[in-house]
C-alpha cells in the first residue's frame, strides 16, 4: 500500500483523519468500545489505547475499563468521532457501577427471554 | 468498480446509511473507497433515542461490508447514466 501524501487523510476515507481521537467503536455483536485510536490498517484492525467498555441499559450506563485493545476489523460495524464540545450521553442517563450495570443486563435479557416465551404462547391466537 | 466510481460523484450529497444492525444514519458523503466502506460528515441517527451512545458522533466511518441500504434523494440520481453504465460493465468493459 502506497502512502498518502498528507492532504489526502482530510478527503480519503483512511481512518488517519482519526489518529490519536477519542473514538466510539461500535462491534457486529452489540458492544461500544471508546479510547484513543493508536493504529489501524486495510482491513479496519484498530489500536485503541485507553479502551473501555460503555454498557448502556435503559438509564443506566457504567464504563468498564479494558485497557490497550486490538479490535480485529471483521467485527467492526462503525467508528465515530466524538464531538468533545457536546454531552456524549442524555443528561437523564445514570452513570452505575459495574455490579448493577450486570444485574440489570440480566434483569432484561430474562424479560427478554420471558416476552419470547409469552408470545410463543399466544401465538395460536392469531390476533396480528 | 461501477459502485465505487458511482459513490464518489455522490460525495457532498445528503444520504442515509442503514446498517445490517438496523442503525440508520442520516450525513454528508464525505468519503467512499474500493470497498465502499463510507465516511458521512454531519451525522445524525435516524432514531436518536433508541441510540443515546452515539448522541456527540458528529463524523464517522462506516465499514462497507455491514451496509444494508444507501438512500439517496431521489433527483440525485441520473438513472439513465447509471443504466448505460451498468451495461457497459456488463458487456465486459
Amino acid at each position: 500500500m502506497s502512502w498518502s501524501a498528507p492532504d489526502d487523510i482530510f478527503f480519503s476515507t483512511s481512518l488517519a483523519a482519526y489518529l490519536d481521537k477519542k473514538l466510539l467503536v461500535l462491534l457486529r455483536d452489540g458492544r461500544k468500545l471508546m479510547g484513543l485510536l493508536r493504529s489501524f490498517d486495510q482491513f479496519a484492525n484498530a489500536v485503541l489505547e485507553e479502551a473501555y467498555e460503555r454498557v448502556i441499559v435503559g438509564d443506566l450506563y457504567c464504563d468498564i475499563p479494558l485497557g490497550l485493545y486490538i479490535i480485529r476489523g471483521e467485527n467492526v460495524v462503525l467508528i465515530g468521532e466524538l464531538d468533545t464540545e457536546k454531552e456524549e450521553l442524555p443528561a437523564q442517563m445514570i452513570q452505575v457501577s459495574e455490579a448493577e450495570i450486570k444485574r440489570a443486563q440480566k434483569a432484561e435479557k430474562e424479560e427478554m427471554l420471558l416476552k419470547g416465551t409469552m408470545r410463543k404462547r399466544m401465538e395460536f391466537l392469531d390476533l396480528d | 468498480m461501477l459502485f465505487f466510481s458511482y459513490f464518489k460523484d455522490l460525495v457532498g450529497q445528503e444520504v442515509t446509511v442503514e446498517l445490517k444492525n438496523d442503525l440508520a444514519i442520516r450525513g454528508t458523503l464525505h468519503s467512499v473507497d474500493q470497498y465502499l466502506n463510507i465516511k458521512l460528515e454531519n451525522t445524525r441517527v435516524v432514531d436518536q433515542d433508541k441510540y443515546p451512545h452515539m448522541l456527540s458522533v458528529r463524523n464517522c466511518f462506516i465499514r462497507g461490508s455491514v451496509v444494508r441500504y444507501v438512500q439517496l434523494p431521489p433527483d440525485g440520481v441520473d438513472v439513465d447514466l447509471l443504466h448505460d453504465a451498468a451495461r457497459r460493465e456488463a458487456r465486459g468493459g
